[in-house]
């Protein structure tokens, strides 16, 4: 605490001195007379020694000290009281003094009269500059005090000020509380009634309050840090609780909070007031609630209590909990025979249907509940109720608005119309104002307003709810309320305007999964769908026409949120959506664009929606559309580009329709990271094609990509190396990427974590390591090693794609054999990924293995490490890829000591001969290759001979493929050997 | 008989041709069937009356039974702003003007309509008192409040608040003019005075048939 103080006196610039400031003299004051009074006012405490004395230069002399409790010798002056160790109290041997209880600092200040403030100053500069020293009894007292009465305040903690306004706004519910008193009568000139030496814990007060429904009464204490319960009254009733101190129990920000939580009572009472009371805990806000809130707190107040003699159940509408209550119309209405569509309408069906809803979600597997798409993440998940606690202060509009909703629910429809029109002039977009409306049971009265037949009322209550469901509380009580399924029905009025605003309404409270099920379970995808009837816009369209247009607008609007669940994609397929979609994205209007290209990316994750939009002529839309001059449409278009780009012909179908260069040209809003994401992600998928890849090397992208491959957010990075690695295909690119300077930051990637990216990345890598002149470069980098620890990588697709990074880099790299052997744990590493399940990861090592055997030492080193009976082991696999590269690697593996035999014994011949069955010509020649270094065996020649080599090697003799031409033959040769040789035995 | 009818028929076809020149929204033949019909409600109507034109009580029995007004006091005043020159009686000519606005009018015409509907005192501005009067009945009381007109006196305020654009505490043609303009919502903000969709389609089907016998 003292360290409180250090911190509120202002220090001069060089540090060791107080500034001689206003606040530093107000705090001395403070201090000065607090310490002055101490001795008076508390006399037990003030003849407590402190464990270290206080020790400053006065400028005090012997001859100050003229009270005879002094004895004076010379210049020096000591107290005749003494602490029990013998040292007097007080000491001066000028020009230090030594004070050692706040008795002789008090008298002290007493005797310097006019030097009292210099005292004060100097005495308190010696101690806070060498705080080891500090006072530990002393200053903690004196800090306490000082921090209660004179920081706190201004800390927003709990003050004396504070809990004295609570308390008497308590004493004055006496309805709800039967009793509240403080434990002690007498308050200190600091506003605080607890004794001083429990003030110096920061409590402030105790308090006996007798609620209706606690038993039997509660014992609490007000701390500047909080309200805590004392658990003292265990002890007394003599539980068995052992340990005699006061224990605490949780601590509450106000006496309100506490009581809530303990009394629910109380809690249900002061829910249906909207109590008063919580405008007071902050300490800050008491004068404001004094001067300006008093009218209005009074006010509602007593309106309420007027509410709740009368009409007991009516408080029920201001508990938060009782949302079910149905409202009616009132009798007026009834009477003019405008009574609600559906008024009989009892909470039962709906809440039925829900609660069936839940059900059938959460035990029937394969349900619909959880299908969802992966575009998801993005949006809001429900969350649970966040505001526990009352704010501590509302606005004036919450009152106001408060008050407007009492108004709604007993108003015809003339004074609902004004009140609804008045509450759309409150900024609705604040979220106190939101807040307000459902706190007070808005939501219900504007639901129920849906359900009645006056358009108007109907409009009003959309307009308000449309702009209030930006706020995600409230989506989710329109939702829980069934407002969707209102709604979803009112899309069936003939009236445009309110079909707008229930599709409008639909699409900003859809944003969560369930809102999502329900618009579809209660057949709202069908009707939205039906919205986008309209005719696309031509030159001059009708009043009546941009009406329609203007339907299908908000149609599309809701059925984009809703189409990031699965099976609303399919609801909206199958009700017909996608060629109404097609037909509106010829509008030009970029507000109709928007939404509907934006559900139709959202919907291009399914396949069928993918062939939808290349055979619906929809291509050509969205491509045109990458040139508007609006970065969400370009984004949305881009991004719908990536997702069909996966298919060969659309990605010619970009090409043809010019998209590849506004590609380009988006990627120079790399400011816009979404934008960008889409754009590149869209280059990637397209740069597939070769075709496209010629012009991307026109329209000069690849110097672009390499300069994107720095400082950007990793859904930017895959996509950009993604197409770095497929314009690779292209050897010229190889230059360009090193020219450009794009190989470092690619080897950087290397050692990223992000497996999509690591994919990517080592693809790239691998691409750029087939040019000789980048492979020096990668190996300066240590780009090699990079790839060889992403072997361990957990993903399969990460080892796969980075084995067949290897390949290329071993085979261009000089001393690859030297390279390769330095990796220490290396060739053991790489042949235990041959016990892999996945295939890709197979196929890719047993290439990289081809390439490692190349080197005689290695192949020895793998040899040791048992490749052979690994790869024997594999070669019953049908995998026409893999295939081809274990009989590579069996070929190359065959070079090193009894290898070749050890195939044969392991049952790896056989198996090998049928590869020449597949349809594969490069299965054929690996396979051949494979062959004739095996049939240098004997016993090999013999297998292959009974499995009927001789005739499927003849065919492949008569291929084009000069190497299998000649890997066939040489085989066949040695066969021959063998049987001539074999013949010669028996007839020689 | 027949030939009174004929000349009558005559008549009616010059009434009408001179009438849908002077209407926005009536051609000729629909003005011929509103004046056929109008010739129709005055022949229930006493004799002594008839030549005056409709009187308030039928008039209000029209907007009642085929436009479901429920209000008297919003249904004598609609009454009132038909009979353009207070005579108590609802002319011809009144009665196709008025239903011109009543049944297709622009909104600016019905601004106009509703305007002249609720300024009760009819002079040029609806006044807190005026919108008392109207509003009266909009809110359910509290009985046990001290002032059970609390409420319908604090959406009054609310209600001035929002229209009294240039702040002289009442709502004057311009005031009135700019807010629904604002806001469509309030063109009957005092009280419903214009027919529903329904029962304007229903009324103009009923109306504009083709006449039997002809």
């Amino acid at each position: 605490m003292g360290l409180t103080i250090s911190r509120a006196v202002q220090w001069s610039s060089d540090g060791d001195q107080l500034e001689n400031s206003p606040l530093n003299n107000d705090i001395l004051t403070e201090i000065l007379l607090f310490t002055e009074g101490f001795e008076d006012r508390h006399p037990q405490e003030a003849s407590i020694p402190f464990c270290e004395p206080l020790q400053w230069n006065t400028s005090l002399e012997a001859a100050d000290f003229t009270s005879d409790i002094y004895n004076t010798r010379g210049e020096s002056a000591v107290s005749l009281e003494c602490d029990d160790k013998g040292r007097p109290l007080l000491q001066l041997s000028p020009p230090a003094i030594t004070v050692h209880s706040f008795y002789h600092l008090s008298n002290l200040l007493k005797l310097s009269k006019d030097k009292k403030m210099k005292e004060v100053w100097a005495c308190l500069e010696g101690e806070l500059l060498c705080m080891h020293s500090l006072l530990y009894y002393c200053f903690w007292l004196l800090s306490c005090i000082f921090v209660v009465c004179v920081l706190l305040p201004r800390e927003g903690r709990l003050s004396p000020a504070a809990v004295n306004t609570e308390v008497d706004l308590l004493k004055r519910e006496n309805r709800v509380l039967k009793s509240v008193h403080y434990t002690s009568d007498y308050v200190f000139s600091n506003g605080c009634r607890s004794p001083p030496w429990r003030q110096m814990e920061g409590e402030i007060c105790s308090l006996i309050i007798e609620t209706c429904d606690t038993e039997p009464t509660l014992f609490i204490t007000c701390n500047t840090s909080g309200v805590f319960l004392n658990e003292v009254r265990k002890l007394i009733n003599g539980e068995g609780v052992e340990n005699s101190s006061m224990t605490k129990s949780e601590v509450y920000k106000d006496i309100v909070t506490l009581l809530k939580n303990q009394s629910p009572h109380f809690a249900a009472a002061a829910d249906e007031q909207d109590f008063a009371i919580q405008d007071v805990p902050s300490a800050k806000k008491i004068l404001h609630v004094e001067t300006v809130d008093v009218e209005e707190t009074g006010q509602t107040l007593k309106s309420y209590d007027h509410e709740e003699k009368n009409v007991p159940e009516k408080l029920a509408w201001n508990k938060p909990g009782s949302r079910n209550k149905k409202l009616e119309p009132s009798l007026k209405w009834k009477n003019l025979g405008l009574t609600s569509r559906e008024s009989k309408k009892s909470p039962g069906p709906a809440s039925e249907n829900k609660k069936k809803a839940n059900f059938s979600g959460s035990s029937l597997p394969g349900s619909d509940d959880f299908s969802e798409s992966s575009s998801e993440d993005e949006e809001d998940e429900e969350k649970p109720e966040r505001r526990a606690e009352i704010p501590t202060d509302l606005p004036s509009e919450y009152w106001q608005i408060q008050k407007l909703v009492k108004y709604l629910k007993g108003a015809n429809q003339t004074a609902t119309v004004i009140v609804l029109c008045t509450l759309r002039d409150f900024n609705l977009v604040q979220e106190t104002c939101q807040l307000a409306i459902r706190d007070v049971g808005g939501l219900e009265v504007l639901i129920n307003l849906l359900d009645t037949d006056d358009i108007r009322c109907n409009i009003g209550s959309l307009k308000i709810l449309r702009e209030i469901s930006c706020n995600s509380l409230i989506r989710q009580t329109i939702a829980d309320l069934g407002g969707l399924q209102t709604m979803v029905s009112i899309l069936d009025t003939p009236v445009k305007e309110l079909k707008c605003l229930a599709a409008e309404t639909i699409a900003n409270v859809a944003k969560f999964r369930r809102a999502r099920r329900t618009v579809r379970q209660y057949g709202g995808i069908k009707r939205l769908v039906e919205l986008l009837d309209c005719l696309p816009d031509s030159v001059s369209l009708s009043a009546e026409q941009e009406r329609d247009a203007d339907v299908a607008r908000c149609g599309a609007l809701a059925l984009w949120s809703c189409s990031k669940s699965t099976r609303n994609k399919e609801s909206i397929r199958q009700a017909g959506g996608i060629p109404l979609l097609a037909r509106l994205l010829k509008s030009s209007q970029k507000n109709m664009l928007i939404p509907v290209v934006g559900t139709l990316q959202e919907c291009a994750s399914e396949k069928s929606y993918r062939i939808a939009i290349q055979t619906e002529g929809m291509i050509e839309d969205l491509v045109k559309n990458l040139s508007c001059d609006n970065q969400e449409l370009q984004m949305h278009c881009a991004s719908a580009i990536f997702k069909c780009a996966e298919d060969k012909h659309t990605r010619d179908l970009v090409r043809q329709y010019d998209g590849l260069k506004p590609l380009v040209m988006l990627l120079n809003k790399a400011e816009n990271k979404q934008l960008l994401a889409a754009t590149t992600g869209a280059i990637w998928k397209c740069s597939i094609s070769l075709e496209n890849v010629a012009k991307f090397q026109e329209y000069r992208a690849l110097e672009i990509l390499v300069g994107l491959l720095k400082d950007q957010p990793e859904e930017v990075l895959v996509n950009v190396v993604g197409a770095l690695g497929e314009c690779a295909q292209i050897s010229e690119n190889l230059a360009t990427i090193r020219k450009s300077g794009g190989i470092q930051p690619l080897v950087k990637l290397l050692s990223g974590t992000n497996q999509a990216l690591l994919v990517n990345v080592t693809k790239a890598v691998g691409a750029c390591a087939t040019d000789p002149e980048n492979m020096p470069i990668i190996d300066r980098l240590d780009g090699v090693r990079l790839l060889w620890s992403l072997l361990k990588n957990p993903s399969p697709d990460v080892q796969a794609s980075a084995a067949w990074a290897i390949c290329p880099c071993i085979e261009n790299a000089k001393d690859a054999g030297e390279m390769v052997r330095s990796f220490v744990g290396g060739l053991e590493l790489i042949v235990n990924l041959l016990k892999s399940q996945n295939k890709d990861v197979l196929a890719s090592v047993c290439a990289a293995i081809a390439k490692i055997a190349k080197d005689v030492e290695n192949l020895a080193v793998i040899s040791d490490h048992g490749v052979v009976p690994m790869l024997a082991n594999l070669t019953n696999t049908v995998d026409d890829k893999l295939r081809r590269y274990l009989a590579e690697a069996i070929a190359c593996c065959c070079m090193w000591g009894s290898n070749c035999v050890s195939f044969g014994e392991a049952g790896a011949v056989a198996p090998l001969v049928h590869y020449l069955h597949s349809k594969d010509p490069l299965v054929h020649q690996a396979t051949a290759r494979a062959l004739f270094e095996l049939s240098k065996d004997p016993n090999n020649c013999i297998t292959m001979h009974e499995n009927g080599v001789v005739k499927l090697l003849l065919i492949m003799i008569g291929s084009t493929d000069a190497i299998l031409q000649e890997a066939a033959a040489s085989c066949v040769a040695n066969i021959r050997c063998l049987a001539l040789a074999n013949d010669k035995a028996k007839n020689g | 008989m027949q030939k009174m009818s004929a000349m009558n028929r005559k008549l009616i076809q010059n009434l009408a041709e001179t009438l849908c020149k002077q209407v926005k929204h009536f051609d000729k033949r629909e003005t011929e069937c509103l004046i056929r019909l109008f010739s129709g409600l005055l022949g229930e109507q006493a004799e002594r009356r008839a030549a005056h034109g409709l009187d308030r009580v039928r008039f209000r029995n029209i907007l009642h039974n085929t436009f479901g007004m429920t209000d008297d006091m919003m249904m004598d005043s609609v009454f009132r702003a038909f009979d353009k020159d207070n005579d108590t009686y609802i002319s011809v000519k009144e009665w196709v003007e008025g239903l011109s606005v009543f049944l297709r009018g622009a909104l600016d015409e019905k601004i106009k309509f509703c305007f002249d509907v609720y300024n009760l005192h009819g002079d040029g501005y609806i006044s807190r008192e005026e919108m008392l009067q109207m509003l009266k009945d909009s809110l359910i009381r509290q009985p046990t409040e001290e002032d059970p007109d609390e409420g319908i006196k604090d959406i009054v305020e609310i209600a001035l608040k929002k229209m009294d654009h240039d702040h002289d505490g009442k709502v004057s043609y311009s005031d009135f003019e700019k807010t629904v303009k604002d806001e469509n919502l309030l063109l009957e903000a005092f009280g419903n005075c214009l027919p529903d969709a329904k029962s304007v389609l229903a009324f103009e089907q009923h109306a504009f048939q083709e006449p039997h016998g002809h």
